[in-house]
Formats: C-alpha cells, sequence, structure tokens
C-alpha cells in the first residue's frame, strides 16, 4: 500500500531529557522520522523538552515545541495543532508512557487523533507482563516461570515457589528500572517495593532466575501487509543477569547453528504478529540455556529502542527511518533499500564483519555506588566498533571507550589466577579486562566460563588475543608479518609499542615505513552482493580498500565519542551542525566518531563517514586514507569535547593543519599560569589561585590563598574530581580518593582556587573571528557558585543581571577571546561577588550550552562556529542572514525567557546496602541530561523545566524543611510563600525554631539520627511512608551530613521533589501561580517571527 | 603464525589471493561462487547443489559451532573448495558432534583462511562468476603460471551436467511421519535431507529414485506426485530429465520442483534458461509471493534462472498450456516461482526447506499437499493433452 493520504500532518513524541536508559538514540531516531516525514509531505509536529537534540532544530520540524512531554501539555499541543496523527515509537518509553495517557484520558478520542506506528492495544500487549507472557505461550515460545505481585508480602509468597534467586521486573518502566536479582527475602522486599513504585501500574513480575543463560536479541519490523524481516541479531557476551544495556554485545550473534538461529527468528516472527505491531520495529530478547538450548522469551519493545539504534549502526539498515515511512502506510517491499538504492527493504541485512558494542559507565562519579552490574541498567553510554573480526572489534570498541584501563594491557598484574577468576564472578565495569589477564596468567577457558558463563567462543577470542600478543613480544623483530598479524586482532600503535617496551609513535613510524596501513571496508547491509552508494567505512588490515577518490575539498570532523557525564549529546548536537554547514559551503565533510547512539554517526549526515575509535592512531590513518585524493582543508577539533579537543596537539605534530583556534590557542586557556598572564594583560580577575602536583604543594597553595578552595585536576571535563575544600584534612582525604585514578600527577596538575561563597555564576558561549566578538549568550545560574555548571540550572537572558553588567562581561570575554586567540567558539566562566567580576574559566570549544542558546535565541552557534573556522568572518555571516545582526547580549525587553535544568540520575545509583547515592550537587557534574522551559517570563519558563525535569512542583501538600546554619536566613520568604499557598511546613527542631519566630506555624519532627520518642515517626519514616510532598534539604557541616544524607535518599527513593539549594527552591516557589494558570504553548518557529517582528 | 601452512586463491582472471591452508592439503579446482549466510555452514556445505564450486563465506567467523550429524544436508560435504576468512579455534555448541575442520580434512576438502573475503566477493560481483584453484602443500609451490593454467583448464559451469555426481544411486524410501497422504517420486538431482524430512512430514510416502531413473519406471510406482529436487549444473545440459519431466506432466502426475526443478520445469514447458552473473547464494533474499502480495525472506542458492516475463499469463512454448511466474526476485526481477494454470504443477528457484534460512516459505510443501489432495480427491488432472 502505498503512503496514506489521510494523513496530512503528524505529531512526533520525542524522549526528553537524556537519562540512563533513555539517551540520544531517541534523537538519532527521532530525527531520522522528521526527515522522512517532512520528505514525504507530512506537516511536522514535534514536542521535546530536551533542546540539546538534534531533532529539536526548527529545521526539523515545522512545528517544533520544546515544552514538557506531559499529556497536559500534548493536549494544549493537539489543540493548537490538531495533527492527524501521533507518532509514539520513536521517542522511547517516554513517548510511549505520553501516549497511554492520551489514550487513557481519552484526548485521541475527543481530537480525533490516531495513534500511529503502535495501537493503544498493542503496547499494552508488549509491556503488561501478564498479557505478553499469555501471548508468548500461544505463539509456542516458553517464558520463565513467573507471577505477578502487586503488594510485598504477595511476592515474598510467590518466592516460595519459584526459589531463590529469582528476578524482580516492574511494569512500564524503562531501562530496568526498578528491577534486580534478589538472593534472599530481605533484598526481595527492598526491591519489589522500590518496583511497586516504580511501576506506574503498581505492580511487579516476579520470575524464576535464568541467571548465566546466553542471551540474545532481534530486530525486527513488519508493515500492513504482514511482511516481517529480522534487521539484526545481537549477541550479549555477559549473559544473562547483566542488563542488555550493560553488556558487551555482539552483532551478528556468533554462536548459534542455523537451526537455532532459525528457531528464534520464527518465535520473533510470530510475537511481533500477536503483539500486533503492524507499521514498525520492535525489539524482542531471549535467553537460551547454553546447555540444552531451551528458550526463553524474556521481554519484547513495540518501538524504536537502543539496540535498534545500534542495530541501524550496525547494518546499515535505517530501523527509525523505515519505521517511520510504514507509520504512514508504506510497504517493506516499497521502500528502496537506502544503501544500495536499487534493492528494496524488504530483506535481512547480511554482515560480512562483527560489531561489537561496549558500555560506559561512570561510577567515578558516584563513589558510594555499588559497581555491580545487574538488570537494572547503570551505563551513561556507549561504543561500537566494526572490524572483520571478533577480535578486532572488540579491542577497537575497547579502546574507543577512552578510559584508562579499558583495552587489554600487557603490563604488571599483581593478583594470582585464584584472585583473578573469583573477581571475574562479579559482573563489573572492566570485567573483560579482569578475564583476559585471568587468561593470561593461565586461566582455562573452563575456569573462566565457570566463574562468568561467558560462552567459550568469546573467551578463546581472549586467549588468541592473548597469544598474538606474546608473539608480537617475542618476534625477533617488529617485521611486516608480525605487525599485520597484531593489527588483524585489532592491536593498538599503543598496545604494540606496551609489548615492545617502546613509545606508540616510534611503532607507527615503522609501520609507516613498512606501508602496514589500513584499508577501508563499507557498511553495505548485503556483505558486498551489491554496489554500496554510501560511503560508511571501517578499518580494516585486509587488501583492499573501498575509499573512492574524491577531488572535493575536505574537512574532518571529529565527534566527541561515547557519551559520558560531562560531555553528551550537546557536543554531538554541535559536530552535526557542523557537518551540515560546512557541506552548504562546499566542502566535502568526513565524520570520524565511534558513537553509535548518535546522529553524527547515521550515514545520511555527513558526505563521509568513518566509523572508528576517536584515538590519534585511528584519526590518523582515516586522514591518510583521505589525504590520498582531493585536498584536505583541515580538522575540526573544537566541537567534539575534550575528546577531539585532546587529540589536537598529536594531529598538529603529524603536520595535519587544524581548523579554528590553533592547539596553542587551546594550551593558552587550559595552562594556569598562562592564562593568568591573559587574564592580567586584559586587566581581569581570577579567583586567588595556585598549581600544585602533590599534597604538601596542594596544602602550600590553599594555606596561601585561604579555604575554602575549590581543586580540580587540569584536562578534564565535567568537572571531574572537582570539589571544595575546607581544610587540610579534607585535602588529604582528596589526594587519597584520586590516588589511583591517575588524574592528578606529575603531568596532570591539580588547581587549586579560592572558592567564592555567595557569588552569581554566569556562563557565556561567543563566537571569535580573529577581530570581531559576537556573544551568543549570557547566562545565569540559578544555583550560586560551586555547582558545576552541568548541573546547575540556568536562565537566558540573564534575569538578574543589569545592562551594566552584562556589558562588563561582554568586555571581559572579548579581551579573553583576543588573549587567546580564538577562532571559533569560547565558552567563559564568570562569577560575580560582591560587586567583583571574576574570571572563573575559559574554554576555547563547544560547551555544553551551545544547543540551548541556539534553540532559545535561534542562533546557530556551531554552524556559524564553523565557518570562522574556514575563513569566514563574523561580518560575512552577518551579511548572509547566518547570523542576526544583533548579538545574544543584546536582547530585547519582551523576548522570552528560557530556562535550562539538569537531570540527575541518582535514582540509579545503589550502595552495596542498598540505598541511593547521595543527591547533593556539588563542583563535579553529575547530571546526564537537560531540559528547557521557554515562555514569556522566568516563573512561566521555570516552571516548565520542573515539569520537563520531573514532574514539576506539586500545587499543594506538605513540605519538609531542614537547612544549614547559613541558609537559615534566606529560607523565610520562600517558606513564608509556600505556607501562604497552602502547604503544610513541618521542619527539623533548628529550622522549626527559626521558621516559628518569623511567624511561620512549623511542626517539628524528629531527625533520623535522634532517638525515638514513642511512636513518633521520623522525618525519613515520613518521606518513605508518602506523608511529604517536597523537601527543602541544603547540606551542612559533617555533623548534620549523616541525616542530610538518609532525607535526600529517602525523597530521591519515592521520587519527591527535592531542593539543595535556597536559589532553586525559591524560583520553584515563585514558579507555583505559573503552574496553577496552566502551561501555553508556543513553537520555536513561532517564537523565530516573533524575533523577526521585533526588528 | 609462522606455523601457519601458506595457500593461494587463484581466480581464472589471473587474480591472486594469498592465505593460509584450511581443511585438506593440496588442489582444487571449481567455479568461485560466494554465499552471504550468516548462519548455516554446515548445511551450505552438505547441500549438493554446491557441487564443483570453490565456496567463499561472505560471514567472517565460521565454524564456531563445530558440526553434528543432525545438521548434514545430505551424506557429505560437496563443495570443490571453500574460502574463509576466519576459521574458529574452538568449538562452541551444546548439539557439538565434531569440529568443521575435522570435518573438511576428513572429506578431503580443500581449503583457504586469511583471505580478504570481501575483496574476492566484490571481484566476482563485478567481474562475475568465474573458475578458481586454491593451492597449498606442494601444490602451493607450483609456479604462479602453472597454477593458473590449471584453474583455466578446469571444467566451466556452463554446459555442465553434474547430477550423476550427487544422485544416490539405489533408491530408497523414507516413510511419512503421520497419517499418510500419499506418495511422492522424488528425482535426487542433488536432494537435501530437510527437503525429505518436511515431505514426509507432511505424510508424503517419499520414494527417493536416482537421477538416471526413467519416465516409464516412475510410472510404474504409480506415484500420487512428482518432485524433482535441487541441484548443482546447467538445467541446459539436462534434456533427459526434461524429457522425462514433460512426460510425467503429461501423464498428469501433479508436481512440485525446487531449484534445479525449477528450472527444469521452466525448461520442459518449453522456457530458456541462463546463467546469471554471479547468483543468487543467501539466506536473506526477497521474494515476492503474487498471488498473495507478500514478501518471504528466501534461502538461494542458484547460479542459473528461468528466462520468462514476470507480468501476465503466458502460454508454454512446448503446450502445457498457461503458466504464469509465480514469485519473482525484488532484488532483481529474476523469476523465482512458476505455476502452470492447466496442470498440477508449480515451482520455486528458492528453497523453501530453507536449511540453512529462514522458514517463511515453508508453507509451499502445505501447497504442495493440498494440490496433490485435491487432484486425488477429484481423480482428474487435466493433463496437457487437452
Amino acid at each position: 500500500m502505498p503512503r496514506r493520504e489521510d494523513i496530512q500532518s503528524v505529531l512526533v513524541i520525542g524522549s526528553g531529557p537524556i537519562v540512563i536508559g533513555q539517551a540520544v538514540e531517541f534523537d538519532y531516531s527521532g530525527t531520522q522520522a522528521c526527515r522522512v516525514l517532512r520528505e514525504e509531505g507530512v506537516r511536522v509536529i514535534l514536542v521535546n523538552s530536551n533542546p540539546a537534540t538534534i531533532m529539536t532544530d526548527p529545521d526539523f520540524a515545522d512545528a517544533t515545541y520544546v515544552e514538557p512531554i506531559t499529556w497536559e501539555v500534548i493536549e494544549t499541543i493537539i489543540a493548537k495543532e490538531r495533527p492527524d496523527a501521533i507518532l509514539p515509537t520513536l521517542g522511547g518509553q517516554t513517548a510511549l508512557n505520553a501516549a497511554i495517557q492520551l489514550h487513557e484520558h481519552g484526548i485521541l478520542e475527543k481530537y480525533n487523533v490516531e495513534l500511529i506506528g503502535a495501537k493503544f492495544e498493542a503496547i499494552q500487549k508488549g509491556e503488561d507482563r501478564q498479557i505478553f507472557k499469555e501471548l508468548v505461550i500461544a505463539a509456542g515460545a516458553e517464558v520463565a516461570r513467573s507471577h505477578i505481585a502487586h503488594t510485598v508480602e504477595e511476592a515474598v509468597g510467590f518466592a516460595e515457589d519459584l526459589g531463590y534467586p529469582l528476578v524482580v521486573r516492574p511494569s512500564f518502566t524503562m531501562g530496568g528500572l526498578g528491577s534486580g536479582f534478589a538472593y534472599t527475602e530481605q533484598e526481595l522486599r527492598r526491591i519489589v517495593g522500590d518496583g511497586i513504585h516504580q511501576s506506574p501500574t503498581s505492580e511487579v513480575l516476579l520470575e524464576e532466575s535464568i541467571l548465566g543463560w546466553k542471551e540474545y536479541e532481534l530486530e525486527l519490523m513488519r508493515d500492513t501487509a504482514d511482511n516481517t524481516v529480522v534487521v539484526c541479531s545481537i549477541e550479549n557476551v555477559d549473559p544473562v543477569g547483566v542488563h542488555t544495556g550493560d553488556s558487551i554485545t555482539v552483532a551478528p550473534a556468533l554462536t548459534l547453528t542455523d537451526r537455532e538461529y532459525q528457531k528464534l527468528r520464527d518465535i520473533g516472527i510470530d510475537i511481533i504478529r500477536a503483539v500486533g505491531v503492524d507499521t514498525g520495529g520492535c525489539n524482542i530478547q531471549f535467553a537460551v540455556d547454553p546447555a540444552d538450548g531451551r528458550i526463553i522469551v524474556i521481554e519484547m519493545n513495540p518501538r524504536v529502542s537502543r539496540s535498534s539504534a545500534l542495530a541501524s549502526k550496525a547494518t546499515g539498515f535505517p530501523i527509525a527511518k523505515i519505521a517511520a515511512k510504514l507509520a504512514i502506510g508504506y510497504r517493506l517491499d516499497e521502500i528502496p533499500n537506502d544503501i544500495t538504492k536499487v534493492t528494496p527493504a524488504s530483506f535481512e541485512p547480511t554482515l560480512d564483519y562483527v560489531v561489537v558494542k561496549v558500555p560506559r559507565f561512570a561510577f567515578e562519579k558516584f563513589p558510594a555506588a555499588d559497581p555491580t552490574l545487574t538488570t537494572t541498567m547503570k551505563s551513561v553510554g556507549e561504543a561500537m566498533a566494526i572490524g572483520r573480526n571478533y577480535a578486532t572489534a572488540l579491542q577497537k570498541a575497547l579502546r574507543s571507550l577512552e578510559k584508562r584501563g579499558s583495552s587489554f594491557h600487557w603490563g604488571p598484574e599483581d593478583r594470582s589466577v585464584e584472585e583473578l577468576l573469583e573477581v571475574i564472578k562479579t559482573p563489573t565495569d572492566g570485567r573483560i579486562v579482569t578475564v583476559q589477564q585471568a587468561l593470561r596468567k593461565g586461566a582455562s577457558i573452563e575456569q573462566v566460563f565457570e566463574a562468568t558463563k561467558i560462552d567459550p567462543w568469546f573467551i578463546d577470542q581472549i586467549v588468541l588475543i592473548n597469544e598474538v600478543a606474546d608473539e608480537v613480544a617475542t618476534a625477533p623483530m617488529l617485521d611486516t608479518p608480525t605487525l599485520r598479524y597484531a593489527k588483524d586482532h585489532g592491536f593498538s600503535d599503543a598496545q604494540i609499542g606496551q609489548l615492545r617496551g617502546f613509545g606508540e609513535h616510534d611503532v607507527r613510524e615503522i609501520r609507516h615505513i613498512l606501508d602496514v596501513r589500513p584499508v577501508y571496508k563499507t557498511v553495505d547491509t548485503c556483505a558486498g552482493e551489491f554496489p554500496a552508494l554510501t560511503p560508511y567505512h571501517y578499518s580494516s588490515y585486509d587488501r583492499e580498500t573501498e575509499v573512492v577518490p574524491s577531488e572535493a575539498r575536505k574537512v574532518v570532523i571529529l565527534g566527541s565519542g561515547p557519551n559520558r557525564i560531562g560531555q553528551g549529546v550537546e557536543f554531538d548536537y554541535s559536530c552535526v551542525h557542523a557537518s551540515f554547514a560546512l557541506h552548504d559551503a562546499g566542502f566535502e565533510t568526513i565524520m570520524i566518531n565511534c558513537n553509535p547512539e548518535t546522529v553524527s554517526t547515521d550515514y545520511d549526515t555527513s558526505d563521509r563517514l568513518y566509523f572508528e575509535p576517536l584515538t590519534l592512531e585511528d584519526v590518523l590513518e582515516v586522514i591518510h586514507a583521505e589525504s590520498q585524493s582531493g585536498e584536505l582543508v583541515g580538522v575540526v577539533v573544537q566541537l567534539g569535547g575534550q575528546t577531539a579537543l585532546g587529540l589536537a596537539k598529536g594531529l598538529k605534530a603529524a603536520g595535519i593543519p587544524i581548523l579554528g583556534t590553533t592547539p596553542e590557542a587551546i594550551d593558552l586557556a587550559e595552562e594556569r599560569g598562562l592564562f593568568a598572564e591573559i587574564l592580567e594583560n586584559a586587566g581581569l580577575l581570577a579567583p586567588r589561585n595556585g598549581t600544585a602536583f602533590d599534597y604538601p604543594g596542594a596544602v602550600t597553595v590553599a594555606e596561601e590563598i585561604g579555604y575554602p578552595v575549590l581543586v580540580r585536576p587540569s584536562y578534564v571535563l565535567g568537572g571531574r574530581g572537582m570539589e571544595i575544600v575546607y581544610d587540610s584534612p579534607s585535602l588529604a582525604d582528596y589526594f587519597e580518593r584520586v590516588a589511583d585514578q591517575g588524574i592528578v600527577g606529575p603531568s596532570h596538575p591539580l588547581l587549586v582556587d579560592r572558592f567564592l561563597d555567595d557569588a552569581i555564576e554566569i556562563d557565556v558561549d561567543a563566537l571569535y573571528d580573529g577581530t570581531e566578538l559576537y556573544i551568543g549568550g549570557v547566562m545565569e545560574h540559578i544555583e550560586e557558585a560551586g555547582i558545576h555548571s552541568g548541573d546547575s540550572s540556568c536562565t537566558l537572558p540573564p534575569v538578574t543581571l543589569g545592562r551594566h553588567e552584562i556589558d562588563r562581561v561582554r568586555e571581559a570575554t572579548r579581551k579573553i577571546a583576543e588573549g587567546i586567540g580564538v577562532l571559533g567558539l569560547l565558552n567563559v566562566q564568570f562569577a560575580i561577588g560582591a560587586g567583583v567580576l571574576y574570571v572563573l574559566e575559559a574554554n576555547p570549544r563547544a560547551s555544553r550550552t551551545v544547543p540551548f542558546v541556539s534553540k532559545a535565541l535561534g542562533i546557530p552557534l556551531a554552524k556559524a562556529a564553523s565557518r570562522i573556522m574556514v575563513g569566514e568572518t563574523i561580518a560575512d555571516l552577518k551579511l548572509s542572514g547566518l547570523l542576526p545582526e544583533v548579538d545574544g547580549s543584546r536582547i530585547p525587553m519582551d523576548s522570552p525567557v528560557a530556562v535550562k535544568e539538569a537531570v540527575l540520575p541518582f535514582k540509579r545509583f545503589r550502595t552495596k546496602e542498598g540505598n541511593v547515592v547521595d543527591s547533593v550537587l556539588g563542583p563535579e557534574m553529575r547530571s546526564t541530561g537537560e531540559v528547557m522551559g521557554i515562555d514569556k517570563d522566568f516563573p512561566r519558563a521555570f516552571a516548565k523545566s520542573q515539569s520537563a525535569a520531573y514532574g514539576g512542583m506539586p500545587l499543594d501538600g506538605t513540605v519538609f524543611v531542614s537547612v544549614s546554619d547559613r541558609d537559615k536566613r534566606s529560607i523565610v520568604l520562600p517558606v513564608l510563600r509556600l505556607k501562604q499557598l497552602g502547604f503544610e511546613i513541618l521542619a527539623t527542631e533548628g529550622t522549626a525554631e527559626v521558621l516559628n519566630r518569623n511567624g511561620i506555624a512549623a511542626r517539628v519532627v524528629r531527625k533520623f539520627s535522634d532517638a525515638p520518642d514513642g511512636d513518633e515517626p521520623s522525618i525519613v519514616e515520613l518521606i518513605t511512608r508518602n506523608e511529604v510532598d517536597i523537601v527543602i534539604n541544603t547540606p551542612s557541616g559533617r555533623s548534620a551530613r549523616a541525616d542530610g544524607y538518609e532525607i535526600r535518599a529517602a525523597a530521591v527513593a519515592g521520587d519527591k521533589p527535592l531542593f539543595t539549594t535556597i536559589a532553586e527552591l525559591s524560583a520553584a516557589v515563585a514558579s507555583i501561580d505559573a503552574i496553577r494558570e496552566g502551561f501555553e504553548v508556543r513553537s520555536l518557529q513561532e517564537y523565530a517571527l516573533d524575533r523577526a517582528a521585533r526588528l | 603464525m609462522a606455523t601457519f601452512e601458506p595457500a593461494v586463491l587463484v581466480l581464472e582472471d589471473g587474480t591472486r589471493h594469498p592465505g593460509r591452508a584450511y581443511g585438506a592439503v593440496g588442489r582444487t579446482l571449481g567455479e568461485a561462487v560466494f554465499a552471504t549466510g550468516m548462519t548455516g555452514y554446515q548445511e551450505t556445505l552438505t547441500d549438493p547443489s554446491y557441487a564443483g564450486q570453490i565456496v567463499l563465506m561472505t560471514a567472517p567467523h565460521i565454524g564456531n559451532t563445530g558440526t553434528n550429524d543432525e545438521d548434514m544436508e545430505s551424506r557429505r560435504i560437496w563443495v570443490a573448495g571453500y574460502v574463509v576468512r576466519e576459521p574458529s579455534r574452538i568449538v562452541s555448541n551444546f548439539r557439538a558432534q565434531r569440529s568443521l575442520d575435522d570435518d573438511l580434512v576428513e572429506g578431503g576438502v580443500v581449503g583457504i583462511s586469511g583471505i580478504d573475503t570481501r575483496a574476492v566477493t566484490r571481484h566476482i560481483r563485478s567481474a562475475g562468476a568465474m573458475r578458481a584453484g586454491i593451492f597449498s602443500g606442494a601444490d602451493f609451490e607450483l609456479p604462479d603460471s602453472e597454477q593458473l593454467d590449471l584453474v583455466r583448464s578446469g571444467a566451466e559451469m556452463n554446459g555442465r551436467n553434474l547430477s550423476a555426481e550427487v544422485s544416490t544411486i539405489e533408491p530408497f524410501t523414507v516413510p511419512a511421519v503421520g497419517e499418510r497422504i500419499g506418495s511422492v517420486a522424488v528425482l535426487d538431482l542433488g536432494v537435501k535431507t530437510s527437503t525429505l524430512n518436511y515431505l514426509a512430514a507432511r505424510g508424503f510416502e517419499v520414494h527417493v529414485l536416482p537421477q538416471m531413473v526413467s519416465a516409464g519406471a516412475i510410472l510404474e510406482l504409480a506415484p500420487d506426485a512428482l518432485f524433482f529436487s535441487n541441484g548443482p549444473g546447467d538445467p541446459s545440459a539436462s534434456d533427459r530429465h526434461v524429457a522425462l519431466l514433460q512426460e510425467v506432466l503429461r501423464a498428469g502426475i501433479p508436481y512440485f520442483g525446487i531449484c534445479f526443478g525449477n528450472q527444469l520445469l521452466g525448461r520442459a514447458l518449453g522456457f530458456g534458461t541462463y546463467k546469471l552473473p554471479f547468483g543468487h547464494r543467501g539466506i536473506n533474499q526477497p521474494v515476492l509471493d503474487k498471488s498473495t502480495g507478500r514478501v518471504e525472506i528466501t534461502s538461494q542458492n542458484h547460479g542459473f534462472a528461468v528466462d520468462a516475463p514476470i507480468e501476465g499469463i503466458i502460454d508454454s512454448p512446448a503446450g502445457f498450456g498457461r503458466v504464469e511466474v509465480s514469485h519473482f526476485s525484488l532484488n532483481d526481477n529474476v523469476v523465482e516461482g512458476l505455476n502452470c494454470l492447466d496442470l498440477n504443477a508449480f515451482s520455486v528457484q528458492y528453497h523453501p526447506e530453507a536449511a540453512a534460512g529462514p522458514h517463511d516459505a515453508n508453507y509451499l510443501f502445505d501447497r504442495f499437499r493440498d494440490m496433490v489432495l485435491a487432484a486425488a480427491g477429484t481423480g482428474t488432472n487435466q493433463g496437457a493433452a487437452q
């Protein structure tokens, strides 16, 4: 059936902020969907609260609503836009849940709007455990034995039947949130309690344990004619027990015979049919008993998922794009295969390479968290690599993680085989390297299998890698066969260097002299059966290269690698923009990146895509291959975060032209002394500071400049290892904790700054072309200085800065840009304390806030920056209309206000005892994503940002207040307002005293640490019992820390709004009136018209 | 790595790909073809249709799950040579009984590994299937020119009849599974075990006959239906089988053919056959069933195809009434199935038994069963003689 003519407009629901379990892959899928629908002439209406996404670029939809994804807001949008249909299958669980709510509130019926992609019934069948179980059995397959429980007591009863350990899975959650293994009744009670809370339907499924079974996933697509294809099979190297998002996975499946694989395929097709997914994709997970092949269906998602993004990148079959076409009526055989152009999409990709995905974790950000991997997803990103064999793909993927110790190594290993075998029994981040060490020390494949249940085939591949390492180490000389042998197993120059006892650079030199270089193969969906027209490449040390010569002027753009806290989708946004802008300017754009979730690794984004690790070696080889024809204009390094920036020096040393700000200039900003000089010349102030390489040095500096001090290692992103330290013992403690992380040392100095208490922090994104400065935006943090800018909420335009202050900031930014020698983007952080403007730091690169600024003000900063890098001036860009005439420091009075709010992952991380980790904000960034609220004034915008981030402030109920002494003064006004709004106030003794004296009646509640007095519940119990609606707790000195922790943990576990700063609270209180009025919606395109009208 | 025995793959056009000896050591000649399935190497190797061919696997890792008796598609490995990138070092599967290396050595199959298989695939794709040779051991030491001469002296697939090499010599019977609904005579041109099992599972008593059998002998058996299997070789070199089929069709016996059996039906109906540039060999091939408008993902292995228009109804040039192309390839519009409108006869170019491959087309065995039952029920089978 061709495209449905009755669908003229579609509302696409995005996935909201990046959180663990639901990340940038939905930007990739949503962007594809929006593109496809527009190509088909459909009017696209989009709602997504995440400004850092490509899909929310005004170019990708006809009406883009950066608004909270709640059914109420969506109803408002529907009423205004009257779409014919809603597409909810490309925005993850968020979009699917919103669709369910729209259905349940009768909105779909009321406005006569159809769900396309998946019907309500299909969503229900896939997600409701009981219905799904029946359906699997009807398809002739098995599910794990299970029971549904609605209460903890019920669960304990069922456990007697199933035995321990057992699995707990809440219904309707994503990323395995709330699920886990219970080995004892005590654990069962805790997990079930949480799970029932997490589940919107308040139910959990208890299942027999299939721990240690092999785990597989199939990605399927089905159309209205019942044509069904399996796009990809994915095998988890880590067996059942580790969430698939946290597992090392490989595509295609490598340890199944055809008979077994076809059985999975048959079951998968029966299930997608029975569920009734008829215009899109779904993902089905299987467990296979390695002993006898018994198959159990674990779950299915009737929507595009993280795995489908991976499968799309792994195969070249664009699942989201095809899903969008199916949703508007096409059949699979009517859609051409994107890569071959001549064959149809109704086929199953076949791979002549191996794809490995490895997860990227952030446990270093949550030192208290238990790093054991379970069925609750904890990774924050992933890297993918493609190789002509598994060993190569695995080694490339591991080095793509850009994390110390993530690659196999042959250095000293002190642990015995027995110790190593014991360690690998527990799945953790980096277990694969420990497995390699165990094998290297002599553990047998059988022993490792017993400890890990990893399929022996995968274990043997690591044995092979160790054997190759031996050959490399013992070869009489590093000759061509030895190098080729190592390279064909994925060894990096650095690893070969380690084995031979010399440097990476020397290996590379020898290798180049011997002309041992990679060739580049193509991802073509068909194993070479048909010619591929899409230049999507990966390296291999094979014979034939497929890079087609081109006489174009080429620009290489370095992506930002796997997502991590501090370096996320925002950087991908900038890279993608650069690619678009430079393509439009007539360059051939060449993207290098290894993150399968992103838009940048969509083969449609750049003229050429190289799916390669972002290491100096891998990047140099791509550049070499591309330098064989045409003209390499240069490499863009300032948009891909620290990953790309970190390669600048090495590239420059290899004679590669760097576009924009030079590596030397980057150094000026990074190197403390040089930067101080720039400030001094410009007459600007930095907080008093110094540099230290060890503990004694740090104490000397700190005592000289005075405590409190802010310490941070240089050359890190996201405030890694950044802390506020109040005295010398804490400083000693700090050094102890970072000792083994390799972030402070002789070549990595520690920066020590005087910490500015009670200062306002300001973030500026700007462009500089060598002569002219163009401010993108001046953002004012809502929290005071001391909280990492990535975790802090901010407002644009600044709401409390006067014209004079903005001018000072602008001038200071200009001087810094000039002093550093910026060519392109610059981000500066300032603080204003007691009227004095301090420069905290400057980064001559794209910042996290570039997309936020671009969305809020309609200034395409990344595009403009990339044009400046290739020689255009700001004047040129204004003339061509790319940049508005007036920059972001001159915002008219009646402009809307945009608020950015961070989203934090505390709920995901548990201590070994099972409690959530502490949620106090600090100078080290821990947020995974962000949302934007935009409206005519600050309270309204702030209210939207809160609603988008966590559901928003309740309008009535009970507030608990417990603040540190220094906050007692500022708490009075906001709490008074809450009282006036009708909230009941609870407080701990000290806080209650202050409130009562100020005429605010507050009831005293017992602290958690106080001895119980009769039946009176402690505050923690009250929160847990759901008797508190808002929690206000600011951390104070060490003594009260434990109490504060318990309170915050209970609030996070119970999903209560939690305020740990007074600034944020005051903003929230001011926004309550706005919430009561209800939100009005306005699209980015309408805001753009408003701006144009103001000129 | 110094212990690897060298080997070389030599193509007819002089292209040479050095690699490592794999399987048996020595020399082998055949037509180089590539197969794109990611699973099912054992089924591929034991598929008689690959007789005379040097098969290159595009999937890089081969042998991971070993081999077992259950997955044998015939009594032995048939490929003339085997080209892979990464042979597995170990076997990991609960059903595995042996390693693939053992089977290759035992079957005397000369192979080569460590090859840039993608480069060879791309070469065959653009230059077409061609003769090739693998040389290892003493044969590796032969001068390049001598190796090339040997390759060029090998038999061309065009015009080659290989049925005798793969067919059973003695007839045998596979009993019906469950209720017996009738008997089918299977002409073994290289039949696969799965096909026989599926026929038996549909209630047929399966009489497997050597390819040398005469039409008279078949008619004497009085089967309820006739089946022509897949098999190697050029259908234009099988006139005897074509004549045999024509005779049986005229006798009004229902017919079903797979692969080679499709090409022979095509020729029996009076159509031509031709050699494809590089064939269809994989388990991901989309085929449209014109009668339902649905797409089947099929398992295919053919280098030749029937030359007939894919649209409309055509009169059989050989006088068997109206014929239509029932299925065609969505990749390149090649004929993938024939249906006789005035006869109880149909055939498909692909493999509904799908071993290896997806089971999408398994329904064709039901369609065959239904046709045979219907023909028996009405007691009439309109012969072509009308």
